[in-house]
């Protein structure tokens, strides 16, 4: 609406073609208002609710933005100083690196047993559709549920899991799982990778169902059945459908929080501790806005580096 | 045949592993108060006692996300019924810029999101308040509304809306009485997710309120979890009481959410 506007004030009116120069009640003019009336409400949302916390959040990035802040309503500048602080510290080459085995660690997990569950659900059994709407259950409750329910199996000493394992005579002494620095990642990472199944299964599952039938019949008589005709056939035309699934549960995973404060808490001494989650540590539990407000920047910068790099690795893969 | 139900029966013991998270869950949430120590397989002891106590604790932060998902529902659609209609129908310029912003917007961390809404939140006294949650909670649901929706409406051919203007209809009668009346899937399954997704909100839960007037489910067993657990069955019935939107779901709605699952994420 705002672009016709200007344009209207800046061209002297006879230099306009005559669908420009109508009145805004004209029946042209007035549908077309409208019809970027329609969007109006969603683009305003979009500005304040995403647009506003980036662009706030890098401000705040370069101010030093504390709990006094909310008081004096001063923040002063301070440059670099929170990045220097944020990236100096040694917390966060751990918070780095957990991120990174976070993510790939799920991302894998999910992945391959949630294709491979597709592939077996592809065999149409009496009730298949029934199961593979039940495998959804994991996905669709609330994450922090998934988290308190996690925390107890995984108890140390009365957790279900230690008591398995232990009526199997597996271990000898019940690790903690989320309570020792080697395991807790990797507990964490588990548990994830159990949420994020079912999404993963769903959308394979989705684009296996369009590959055509003939294909894998045409490819049979050419002897290629089993895994050849998965190697040969499925994958080159599930790759786009691979794609949304690997960039989306890469963005997704990079920022999940409410998994690991529920678990772990980003503990013991930080071994589990991401990026994200050491950002919401020091906005809200620390009140260093500021470096919260850095440490988030990074995580969008790496969000936005992966994305586009995936993207563009993945055309030229295609373009052979 | 018999390899058919061969292959059933490894669906089911596939199922039996995925789910037996939320069997323990409910196990738990069945057993008397106090049994922690070695937790019975089954509940032999049906008790309930768990159940009193997470409503007597807990009723009222269930009220509050029960609250705060309608609000939300009806915000979304409000905002994202004519969006996702605008850019599945119309030729508008800026529409491929906005679509794009949307892919973007999910990109962006909610604690980034959180972050700088603390701050505007304390200026506008939105902290702590049923309003405030609904419009943070709403940044899960309209975007993906959005695009779920411009999936579904795009399927309604524009004869059929053309027609309707031929008839005379203007543009929001067309909107109204036309396509509305004809996208009642799209609308369930929007309405749907994004109810699921505010109740499940936990990250705005956590930086937005700060004192126990407005307090959802999710921070409650937070809180439950966050000190020492001596009665975990009262956490689990919470649990149960937490995950029983996403059960009706599936039961209620079961072809929607997997077309919601699917189609939202794909296109």
């Amino acid at each position: 609406m705002g672009e016709v506007a200007t344009a209207t004030r800046r061209v002297p009116a006879a230099a306009l073609p005559a669908r420009l120069r109508e009145p805004w009640w004209a029946p042209r003019r007035r549908e077309r208002l409208l019809q970027v009336a329609f969007l109006v409400p969603a683009v305003l949302y979009l500005a304040l609710f995403f647009g506003y916390p980036v662009v706030q959040n890098v401000v705040m990035g370069f101010q030093e933005y504390t709990t006094r802040t909310f008081y004096t309503g001063e923040a002063p500048w301070v440059g670099l100083d929170n990045y220097a602080t944020v990236l100096a510290s040694p917390l966060f080459g751990q918070a780095m690196l957990n991120t990174v085995l976070f993510t790939v660690g799920s991302i894998a997990g999910q992945f391959c047993i949630g294709l491979a569950i597709a592939v077996f659900f592809q065999r149409k059994f009496p009730l298949s559709g029934l199961l593979r709407s039940l495998l959804l259950l994991p996905w669709l409750i609330p994450l922090i549920v998934s988290g308190a329910v996690w925390r107890w199996i995984l108890d140390q000493d009365n957790g279900a899991l230690n008591r398995f394992l232990g009526g199997l005579g597996l271990v000898g002494e019940n690790p903690g799982w989320l309570t020792s620095t080697s395991l807790a990642l990797i507990a964490v990472i588990g548990v994830n990778i159990w949420i994020g199944i079912p999404f993963n299964t769903t959308i394979l599952y989705g684009g296996l169902q369009d590959v055509p039938e003939e294909l894998y019949e045409a490819a049979a008589l050419d002897g290629a059945t089993g895994w050849r005709a998965f190697r040969h056939v499925t994958w080159p035309l599930l790759r786009p459908v691979v794609n949304v699934v690997l960039v989306l549960g890469v963005v997704y995973t990079i920022k999940v929080l409410d998994i690991i404060l529920g678990l772990t808490g980003g503990g013991p001494a930080n071994a589990t501790q991401t990026i994200a989650t050491q950002s919401y540590h020091l906005s809200f539990r620390e009140f260093r806005f500021g470096e919260g407000a850095a440490l988030g920047n990074v995580l969008i910068v790496i969000s936005l580096v992966f994305a586009l790099l995936y993207l563009r690795a993945n055309r030229k893969a295609v373009r052979g | 045949m018999t390899r058919k139900w061969s292959n059933t029966v490894i669906g089911v013991l596939l199922l039996a592993v995925m789910l037996f998270p939320l069997y323990w869950m409910l196990n738990v949430s069945l057993q008397p108060s106090g049994s922690a120590v070695g937790t019975p397989w089954i509940p032999l002891q049906l008790s309930f006692d768990g159940y009193a106590t997470a409503v007597r604790e807990q009723g009222g932060h269930l009220l509050t996300s029960l609250v705060v998902g309608a609000g939300s529902v009806v915000f979304s659609l409000l905002v994202a019924t004519p969006a996702a209609y605008a850019l599945a129908h119309f030729r508008v310029r800026g529409a491929g810029i906005v679509l794009f912003g949307i892919l973007i917007s999910q990109m962006i961390p909610g604690i980034v999101v959180a972050n700088a809404l603390y701050s505007a939140y304390n200026d506008l006294g939105l902290l702590n308040s049923i309003p405030g949650l609904i419009l943070a909670d709403s940044t899960h649901g309209i975007p993906f509304a959005i695009l779920i929706m411009r999936a579904f409406l795009g399927a309604i051919p524009s004869e059929v809306t053309e027609a309707a203007r031929v008839d005379g209809a203007g543009q929001i009668r067309t909107f109204v009485a036309i396509v509305l009346p004809m996208s009642r899937n799209a609308l369930i399954t929007a309405a749907l997710f994004t109810f699921l997704f505010t109740w499940s909100d936990f990250l705005f839960a956590l930086t937005l309120t700060t004192t126990e007037d407005v307090r959802p489910v999710t921070l409650g067993i937070y809180q439950y979890i966050g000190a020492y657990v001596s009665d975990w069955s009262s956490v689990m019935a919470t649990a149960v009481l937490a995950s029983l939107p996403a059960v009706v779901l599936l039961v209620v709605a079961q072809r929607y959410v997997a077309a919601g699952v699917s189609s939202g994420a794909v296109k």
